[in-house]
């Protein structure tokens, strides 16, 4: 067992539940970093929704809120509303962040409210056994689709800017040090961080839409298919673009929510 | 260096092996106690502690120490 682990870890709730090769554990592997790097355990808050990704904060020796399916993020606003000084982290899939909970996604960052999202992508509804998600590649072969996937795909990093996050990054898991360091910013960021970890999913991904089962052979698929976000360069078509593709300070949701109470307030005296 | 993989929680995903660049993991026939076979820790002397291993270690059951630190 690694140090970190053992220092930040529920010891009781070990192993994870996560098949082998999961990248649900390496996202999980970066936040410790990220957290041990801020020295802000005390200070940190973690929601998870539903699915595999709802279990990987479950481990952290932290206050964690195991919320309903899509539902995360309006839990999280929640406690960031009553509790503005903690730094709270949102864990999700791309099936629970946009498929199901796609409304309070867009809204969330329509405010910019200082919450750390990060979505782990990896095509599919992975825990109930490989159903269609709105990431499903177009033409994929999945349990709900077999005879191939007909409807476009969603980039949820692009629909994050377009709805006015303020900081987004995308790292797959072959970058883990890139993602640690992209989770370490967007929880210092103050405004509504979108972090998209595209993960590999050997049983469910690896079996239905990219016909290779082997862990690392995937994470390479996911190297070879992405590109890195650079200034002034046209990024390649057909790849995945990674990087950092927003990072910009905007009025945040809590603190403006205060000054137009403390406004309201001082007009009543009056 | 001192490597060591903890036979507790190691589910044999078999992504050390590959992501070490100086291939100090090698499969092995060992089961674990969960069943799993285990990778072993095979040239421990060639290792250049860029800690990849546990920062890919999916179940974080890798943990690599200067020896005598």
């Amino acid at each position: 067992m690694h140090n970190l682990s053992a220092k930040y870890l529920r010891q009781d709730a070990l192993p994870y539940i996560f098949c082998p090769g999961c990248g649900d554990g390496q996202v999980l592997n970066a936040t410790i970093r990220a957290i041990d790097d801020l020295g802000i355990r005390e200070d940190i808050a973690a929601v998870s929704g539903i699915g595999c990704s709802g279990w990987i904060p479950v481990y952290l020796d932290i206050d964690v809120i195991h919320a309903i399916h899509g539902r995360a993020i309006p839990f999280a606003e929640g406690l960031k509303l009553s509790q503005p000084k903690k730094k709270v982290i949102v864990f999700t899939g791309d099936g629970d962040c946009v498929g199901i909970g796609g409304n309070h996604f867009i809204h969330a960052a329509r405010r910019n409210i200082d919450l750390t999202v990060v979505m782990v992508n990896n095509y599919i509804y992975g825990m109930t056994g490989g159903q269609k998600a709105p990431t499903t590649p177009l033409k994929a072969t999945t349990k709900t689709s077999p005879y191939g996937n007909a409807e476009r795909t969603f980039d949820v990093s692009q629909l994050a800017i377009s709805a006015g996050a303020t900081y987004v990054a995308r790292w797959s898991t072959a970058y883990p040090v890139q993602l640690e360091k992209a989770i370490k910013k967007g929880i210092e960021h103050n405004g509504f961080s979108f972090i998209e970890v595209m993960t590999q999913c050997p049983i469910q991904t690896g079996r239905n839409i990219l016909k290779e089962r082997d862990p690392w052979k995937m994470m390479q698929w996911y190297k070879e298919n992405s590109t890195i976000a650079k200034k002034g360069q046209e990024p390649e078509a057909g790849k995945i673009l990674l990087g950092e593709l927003q990072a910009q300070e905007v009025p945040e949701f809590t603190q403006l929510l205060a000054e137009v109470r403390r406004e309201f307030t001082v007009e009543d005296n009056n | 260096m001192k490597i060591t993989i903890d036979s507790r929680y190691c589910k044999g995903c078999n992504v050390c092996i590959d992501v070490c660049p100086k291939k100090v993991f090698e499969s092995s026939n060992s089961r674990s106690n969960a069943g799993y076979l285990m990778p072993e820790v095979a040239h421990a002397e060639s290792c250049i502690n860029c800690a990849l291993c546990e920062r890919l270690c999916p179940d974080t059951c890798i943990n690599v120490e200067k020896e005598g630190a």
